[in-house]
């Protein structure tokens, strides 16, 4: 595996099962009830930074836990104000980390391409892990996406399973890092992608992304087996991007006569925080078949499958 | 009286021959000249243009003299080949009075490299609110004649049509950074395929080419004159050439990393890529290549515009527009133009000296290679090939795009007024 985890264009379709098949390891050894400590020895001595220059306490904690089971050191690194608003250059702290002794770096940043920066500037040695960056991209969020996705569509872990499987994303793309590396790793993976947005909130250039687009989400979702509601800002309406929340919702939104069309076995997945009421209905989160709260889990299991590969594989 | 002999140089790319300069002055042209007690400059070998003429240059005094002076860019400047650069007004203060352009026109007679030329803001602290000044600074000692709020577009319609008007009094031009504001907004680079992959707020084409539209219409309309800056796209080369064909005053200039990069450059996030107007595709470049080539683009105009260490060492959407420009410019045109047999060398010359002095209404510049014109001339080797290496240019700043980049051209004398600023390739 590269040293950085920046894109899922840094792994390739066997990497990513890979990293799949790692989690599921992990997962099942924790999972093993006769185990007194749940906690592996694996990153013993190893250093694991939380870089978070935007607030995230759902990823932070979801990595910080991660690291703890593989018995990392963790420091959790809260910068808050990049050099955007004056504060310490993304430089400083790097070289700042470096002095500390980092082994990886795992880093939240608002400006696409920070992460990227990071791993190639030469500040620093450690290693890179993407925790979302800008609008660019989120690669781990995808792992966990694809991963929860694989246990429950066809036979577990195995390879191959997502095969010709078809997801819908839905919401706003051109502002979501999470649609993006979902895109690249579900295509990886053999499933088909439909982007499901008004065309407001589909990037220029998105033809030529290796997915379908669609503006009709009721022509979209019999023939899920997957949908993956994203969130929508309110404050989108205000740059013209939809003219009210309730028509977004009206048009766009996971409502219960939507629920009803999907097949019986499709997923209904939200990577969070949820804005209910308005992309998705309480009745569709809250639905058995809504995998929601299973991806917070699963989230910790891959990314405990990502630090573990790029850490423990080198020694 | 001084008496200088350029001998055997290759004139305009062309015909051998010999240059006699007396009192700044080219006084006589031709084969086997020869002048007792001459100095005699050998330029065999080399090609001989008039000097270079830059409408686009930040020269950051007053205000930021931590990535620019007067002295250092006019440096750059003659090491270019450059006798003459218009100093864009996006200084602190603003050169929107008669008092900010004359202490930079002063700067630039101390300094001694090149003549610097400001140019004027169009309003006031580019605010594009109220008009400059404008006659002020046209009648100042600095005798400013191009305005322009460069970095801000003059994107109020009836303001712009006043600027067109107003300066036809002095004959001056509005030189118009065309961006429209709102379509911009947080934009990062070009908007297109690779913007949407890399989650960089896009700069689409059309917010360049509609102010483009919107004023080739009003100057038709006032009858004006219009230079627009820095074209970047092939929309703006189509409106541009049809503005023309109507017989409009319409000028236009490309900057020479339009010319030669392309914006998958901002792949990589390096900052050292960001620019204003970003870099564009494959096809635009083409486009601006033809454009130059056929004149419906007048000039190149390097945009130097220099930025310290820590304004690009940081992430894209933190780092400041702008590449450096001046002491590439040439090599960059002999890459892009002459090499690819676009434009010969008397093309440069036109677009790179006689075009941007005759907009800028630059007198003494721009003469050509001709007996009277002003002694301004610059001396190429256009054979060799080099590896730019930032930290052997006269600049205060770094961020040339170029590093690395193996290009063709070395200027080895510029003359300025029959006096060499630069001798051997080194600064005198």
């Amino acid at each position: 595996m590269n040293r950085h985890l920046l894109s899922i264009d840094d792994l390739s379709r066997d990497e990513a099962t890979h990293v799949l098949d790692t989690a599921a390891e992990l997962a099942h050894l924790l999972d093993d009830t006769d185990r007194a400590v749940r906690k592996l020895p694996t990153l013993r001595g190893r250093t694991v930074v939380n870089l978070f220059f935007e607030d995230s306490t759902r990823t932070r904690i979801s990595f910080e836990a991660a690291a703890k089971r593989l018995s990392a050191d963790v420091i959790n690194f809260s910068a808050k104000g990049s050099s955007v608003s004056k504060g310490e250059s993304l430089k400083d702290t790097a070289l700042t980390l470096e002095a500390m002794g980092a082994d990886a770096v795992v880093v939240r940043h608002p400006a696409s391409g920070a992460p990227h920066r990071l791993a190639y500037s030469g500040w620093t040695r450690s290693s890179v892990v993407n925790a979302g960056d800008g609008t660019h991209e989120h690669p781990t969020q995808a792992l966990l996406d694809a991963f929860t996705m694989r246990r429950h569509l066809g036979p577990p872990d195995r390879p191959g399973a997502l095969d010709g499987r078809r997801v819908a994303i839905v919401g706003d793309i051109l502002h979501s890092r999470v649609a993006r590396s979902n895109v690249l790793l579900l295509d990886k993976l053999g499933a088909a992608v439909t982007l499901v947005a008004p065309p407001t909130l589909l990037p220029v250039g998105v033809g030529s992304w290796p997915c379908q687009t669609s503006y009709d989400l009721d022509a979209v979702l019999p023939a899920c087996d997957v949908v993956m509601m994203l969130r929508v800002q309110r404050e989108r309406m205000n740059a013209a991007y939809f003219p009210s929340a309730r028509e977004y919702s009206r048009r766009y939104g996971l409502d219960a006569p939507r629920l009803g069309m999907l097949a019986e076995h499709a997923l209904v997945m939200h990577p969070g925080p949820m804005n209910r009421g308005l992309e998705i209905s309480a009745v569709a989160a809250d639905s058995p078949r809504s995998t929601i709260v299973e991806q917070v889990a699963n989230g910790v299991s891959v990314r405990m499958a990502v630090l573990y590969l790029l850490l423990g594989g080198a020694q | 009286m001084s008496t200088t002999l350029v001998r055997g140089a290759r004139l305009l790319g062309d015909r051998q021959g010999d240059l006699l300069i007396r009192d700044g002055l080219i006084v006589e042209v031709g084969p086997g000249l020869s002048e007792v007690g001459a100095e005699v400059i050998d330029a065999t070998g080399l090609v001989a243009l008039p000097g270079l003429v830059d409408l686009h240059t930040h020269l950051r005094e007053p205000g930021r003299e931590d990535a620019e002076t007067v002295a250092s860019g006019t440096a750059a400047a003659a090491l270019g080949g450059f006798t003459a650069v218009h100093a864009m007004a996006n200084t602190d203060p603003v050169a929107d009075t008669a008092g900010v352009v004359e202490q930079v026109w002063r700067l630039g007679q101390a300094a001694g490299h090149c003549q610097v030329r400001p140019v004027g803001a169009v309003t006031v602290g580019l605010a594009g609110e109220r008009l400059a000044e404008l006659g002020a600074m046209a009648s100042s000692a600095a005798g400013v004649r191009v305005f322009s709020d460069d970095g801000h577009c003059v994107s109020d319609a009836v303001l712009m049509r006043r600027a067109l008007e107003y300066v036809k009094a002095f004959g001056g031009v509005i030189a118009q950074h065309a961006q429209e504001p709102r379509l911009t907004e947080g934009a990062q680079m070009n908007e297109g395929e690779l913007s949407g992959v890399l989650g960089l707020r896009g700069w689409p084409a059309v917010a360049e080419e509609a102010i483009i539209a919107r004023d080739v219409l009003l100057a038709a309309h006032v009858g004006s004159r219009l230079h627009i800056c820095h074209v970047s796209t092939a929309g703006s080369v189509e409106i541009i050439r049809w503005a023309k064909s109507k017989g409009w005053d319409v000028t236009a200039e490309v900057s020479p990393h339009h010319l030669l990069l392309t914006d998958e450059l901002a792949a990589s996030y390096d900052p050292v890529f960001k620019v204003n107007p970003p870099l564009r595709g494959k096809a635009d470049v083409a486009a601006l290549r033809e454009a130059l080539a056929d004149g419906t683009i007048d000039a190149v105009a390097t945009d130097h515009a220099p930025h310290p260490v820590e304004d690009k060492d940081c992430e894209w959407d933190a780092a400041a527009f702008g590449m450096l420009g001046l002491q590439t410019a040439l090599s960059v045109v002999q890459e892009a133009m002459v090499e690819t047999g676009l434009l010969d060398w008397a093309g440069v010359a036109d677009r790179m000296s006689t075009r941007p002095a005759r907009i800028g209404a630059l007198a003494g510049q721009g003469e050509g290679l001709v007996p009277g014109a002003a002694a301004n001339l610059v001396l190429v080797d256009p054979s060799v090939r080099a590896r730019v290496d930032p930290d052997t240019m006269a600049s205060l700043s770094r961020n040339t795009p170029y590093a690395g980049m193996v290009l063709p051209g070395r200027v080895v004398t510029t003359l300025l007024h029959g006096r060499a600023t630069v001798r051997d390739g080194v600064l005198q």
